[in-house]
């Protein structure tokens, strides 16, 4: 099925290609007071079962297919359930963060059962153990294999309406047609899914066969579809994990070590805290001192008048420059040595600072842990995961847990680990009461989850205009993978290209997911993590991947390295990518963007374009970016703590995602993705010192700000004939960032290779205090209205 | 414990807590108000922006004590009814644009936006791009290009 995104010879598809032959599918309609069908989550497409011989594993089997075939052996059962109001019911088993999957998915259902889609309730399915690895949100995949089966699902309770409504009728199924929730006959004669809805059901499970519609019927799918949520975000409606009022789950705090991940060793004056006004409970659970309060201000108070012992992270005598040297130390060598004679050897050395994932909404978890079981509620990607933890920390088997699952304010990678539900829990636990546990926003870029600083160095060399070798090595401070994709990838590990029997978890995970899609000879890429003697995994430093896993900072020092050859070849970007780009759908994006955006014209001094591709998630984008460097723009003063800096004026990108769902949807994710992209190779890092994080405020982790954004952000989805969905989310993040440095590059003339480029230069911001680790909540707001 | 009192969303409240708590803890964790989020509390990201007598201001960073009875304080669940209609059009220009992706950020950015407008019209000029630069709120999910295009569709309905 998917290979129709693929450039292998082997030839696409022909039945569904030619759209005649249209497979059968199998689903079930379960007992129920209403019609209530199902369909098996394994019945995403069966990700591609021949591994033919090739020079990269990502290019025939990648990440999206590991996750996929991981979810065919423990797959179980989606249910749509019509209502007699005419609306249809659906627990989906992945998490809205704001990618908007439950637009998306309520657009494939209504599509499938003819049903307005105002009348789809979408909503997110508490931690369900046997769906195993099948609820899990993560690697741009919720599309990809989610697909087949809500369409199925979809697709049986339209049979079953249809079939009941022909009793009803006196006629047969085939002479009727559904429209807009409604049954008509050739006479006029109507019956509303409402009123079908008791009729269709049934008192014992039945297998039934069903075959989807034809795409080119499609009339939903494809077509520019608004978020459904988003009169509710606009009219502060749209409620969070701390906008739930349950019932005496109270705001609760932590205070947190000085270092990365310290641990407390007691609190000093706990009476005193006590006594503090709001405070109803303290406690010391693993990651710090928690405080629970009638307002998270008087926990914040609490927390800054807390005096506690200690003990220091494990990396407390590590800072930026020690860390380097570790990684510069663990760096793999080159194959291919250094060539003697004629051919030129290129090398580019980048480094890439840690980098904060945390979401604007902070980590917030609500626990209520009781003897004989604990309910939650958070924004959580891996609830099956939390729900191991929380039956862990409590002692309680994990169906005695509950984990309700919360739109999430953003996740980026954040939300993929349980951090705030483990310690609302321990809270909870040592306090007694249900707890609203919030993080400050100061303890995220501290002791939250970071993308892990890495170095990426490539060697390639060129003879007479043809390159003959390419090889990358990528070294990285250890990523977490303990929400799932661990379990995830061993689940498979059978079935996995053989090239990765003796890799780690994340030397799997960088296989599957990196390619280089160029003709560029040899060509070799390979990942090092490093991990401390003597330290267990993921105890020094709190990391996990950040929209994407490792594609930005790869994808840049790879495409740093293409401009490079480019000028030894005495080619122009462009045209050098296009002579030895494999992919024609690759091609077709970086065409795209050159074009319509005058790829060559004449800039001013200061200022340039550049140009890049990326190629992941069974689609691929081309980014051209123009940046302006010239000093009035490099110098603007926004006053304090306020980075300016060279500005990306104008950005153009082209994807080629395959089957689109909600083009309005896409285009917000590659508008999102860019402004990340920036982010990364121009301004947004954290500092490492001493064992601290400096940074503690969103004017000191300069994520990407309205005085950064480009002026103008053209965003083209390019036309496919593919029928299978790729992902969106993290798409264009590689591809930006990498166009932003080649451009910086050439706007500058240097050869940049500390990245972001503000992290090498003086400090933007006064670190705020370690101890007490928040700080203090303003009382001057009245003289800073407008 | 003391009373305050301000006019919240065009009703007079009346509320017992302490002087120094601030306004965005009594909105969200006493009255159960929650349109505005806690981003920052150090009046950084913005993502509680409010209205305090028509002017945009950060709850998180007034102590409640500062508030006067006359005080007119509106959030994100009071702008609806500051302008005719079912919606501002500031809301409108969002829905139309489909601005929101994960939407925590937006309750601020529509009331910053909304005061933005205000002020750029008593220095009697409409919004300029270096105004749009100006403006402080973060969002997570770079939605930074349709908030741009929704302030001008949003300013030409005001």
């Amino acid at each position: 099925m998917t290979n129709s995104f693929r450039h292998e010879p082997d030839g696409p598809d022909t039945a569904d290609a030619a759209g005649l032959q249209r497979r059968t599918f199998m689903g079930w309609v379960l007992a129920g007071a209403t019609l209530t069908v199902a369909a098996d989550l394994g019945l995403a497409q069966k990700a591609e079962a021949v591994v033919p011989s090739g020079p990269q594993v990502a290019d025939l089997y990648d990440l999206e297919d590991a996750q996929t075939d991981s979810a065919l052996p423990t797959s179980q059962l989606i249910t749509i359930v019509i209502n007699e109001d005419g609306t249809a019911s659906f627990e989906m088993p992945r998490t809205e963060v704001g990618q908007g999957i439950i637009t998306s998915t309520s657009m494939i259902i209504a599509e499938e059962l003819d049903l307005p889609i105002d009348k789809v309730k979408v909503t997110m399915a508490k931690a369900r153990q046997e769906l195993a690895f099948n609820q899990l949100t993560a690697g741009s995949n919720t599309t990809f294999s989610t697909y087949t089966p809500f369409r199925v699902a979809a697709a049986i309770a339209r049979q079953q309406l249809l079939e009941a409504a022909a009793i009803l009728l006196g006629t047969q199924a085939d002479r009727l047609i559904t429209t807009g929730g409604v049954v008509r006959d050739t006479l006029g004669n109507e019956i509303t899914y409402g009123d079908l809805a008791i009729e269709a059901a049934k008192q014992v499970v039945e297998a039934v066969e069903v075959v989807l519609r034809g795409e080119e019927k499609f009339r939903v799918i494809g077509k520019p579809q608004n978020r459904l949520d988003s009169r509710d975000a606009v009219t502060g409606k749209k409620k969070f994990t701390t906008d739930l009022q349950i019932k005496n789950a109270l705001p609760t705090m932590v205070c947190r070590p000085p270092t990365h991940l310290g641990k407390p060793v007691k609190l000093l004056n706990t009476s005193a805290i006590s006594r503090m006004p709001g405070v109803t409970h303290v406690a010391q659970i693993p990651t710090g001192i928690a405080v629970r309060a009638k307002t998270f201000g008087q926990c914040i108070d609490a927390v800054r008048a807390m005096k506690v012992q200690w003990e220091d992270g494990s990396a407390a005598n590590e800072s930026d420059d020690t860390i380097l040297e570790e990684l510069r130390a663990a760096e793999i060598p080159m194959l291919v040595p250094e060539v003697p004679g004629l051919a030129k050897t290129i090398e580019t050395d980048c480094v890439f600072a840690f980098k904060s994932s945390a979401a604007l909404e902070p980590y917030a978890a609500i626990a209520d842990v009781r003897s004989d079981k604990a309910t939650i509620w958070a924004g959580i990607k891996s609830p099956i995961f939390a729900q191991n933890q929380v039956a862990a920390i409590t002692g309680l088997p994990p169906t005695a847990v509950t984990v309700n699952v919360i739109t999430g304010g953003g996740s980026f990678g954040h939300k993929l680990f349980a951090d705030h539900i483990k310690e609302a829990t321990e809270a909870s636990k040592a306090m007694g009461v249900p707890v609203k546990l919030m993080w400050h926003r100061a303890d995220e870029p501290r002791q939250g989850r970071l993308h892990p600083m890495a170095t990426s160095r490539v060697r390639a060399t060129i003879l007479a205009g043809e390159v003959l070798s390419f090889e990358q090595r990528h070294t990285s401070v250890l990523t977490d993978f303990e929400h799932g994709f661990g379990e995830i990838l061993t689940n498979v590990a059978d079935e996995l290209p053989s090239q990765l029997g003796n890799y780690t978890l994340s030397q799997s995970v960088f296989a599957l997911t990196q390619q280089m899609p160029y003709n560029f000879g040899v060509l070799d890429q390979l990942l090092n993590e490093t991990v401390a003697p003597g330290d267990a995994l993921s105890e020094r430093f709190s990391t996990g991947s950040m929209r994407n896993i490792y594609s930005p900072d790869v994808c840049t020092a790879a495409e740093l390295t293409v401009d490079k050859l480019a000028k030894a070849a005495k080619m122009d970007p462009v045209k050098f990518r296009l002579k030895y780009l494999k992919d024609p759908r690759v091609k077709a994006v970086l065409r795209k963007v050159a074009e319509e955006g005058n790829f060559g014209r004449k800039m001013a001094p200061n200022t340039a374009q550049g140009v890049a591709i990326h190629k992941e998630y069974k689609g691929c984008t081309a980014v051209l970016v123009e940046i302006d460097n010239r000093p009035a723009t490099v110098n603007r003063d926004l006053g304090p703590e306020t980075v300016t800096g060279p500005r990306v004026t104008k950005v153009v990108l082209a994807i080629d995602a395959g089957l689109v769902i909600n083009p309005r949807g896409l285009e917000a994710q590659m508008q999102g993705g860019i402004m990340d992209g920036i982010a990364l190779t121009l301004t947004s890092s954290n500092h490492f010192e001493n064992g601290r994080f400096l940074e503690a405020s969103w004017d000191n982790y300069f994520y990407t700000r309205q005085w950064n954004v480009p002026f103008d952000v053209e965003v083209h989805i390019m036309d496919t004939d593919s029928k299978t969905p790729g992902g969106g989310g993290e798409a264009a993040v590689g591809s930006t960032a990498a166009a932003v440095a080649c451009a910086y590059a050439r706007a500058t003339g240097t050869n940049p290779t500390y990245f972001p480029i503000q992290h090498e230069k003086p400090l933007a911001f006064k670190p705020k205090s370690f101890v007490p680790p928040v700080p203090p909540s303003p009382t001057n707001g009245l003289s800073r209205t407008y | 414990m003391p009373k305050q009192t301000f006019i919240l969303n065009g009703k007079t409240t009346t509320v017992n807590v302490a002087d120094d708590v601030r306004v965005l803890w009594v909105l969200r964790d006493v009255l159960g108000v929650t349109g505005p989020k806690y981003g920052c509390g150090i009046n950084v990201c913005k993502a509680c922006t409010s209205h305090i007598n028509g002017k945009a201001f950060n709850p998180c960073s007034v102590r409640v004590g500062d508030l006067k009875p006359k005080d007119r304080v509106t959030t994100i669940e009071g702008l609806a009814k500051t302008a005719p209609g079912d919606l501002h059009p500031m809301q409108q220009a969002w829905i139309d644009l489909d601005v929101a992706q994960c939407g925590y950020c937006q309750p601020g950015q529509i009331m910053a936006a909304v005061a933005l407008v205000k002020k750029v019209r008593r220095e009697g000029r409409e919004i300029e791009e270096s105004d749009l630069d100006s403006i402080r709120n973060i969002c997570r999910c770079g939605t930074y290009v349709r908030i741009r295009e929704a302030i001008q569709q949003g300013a030409s309905q005001m």
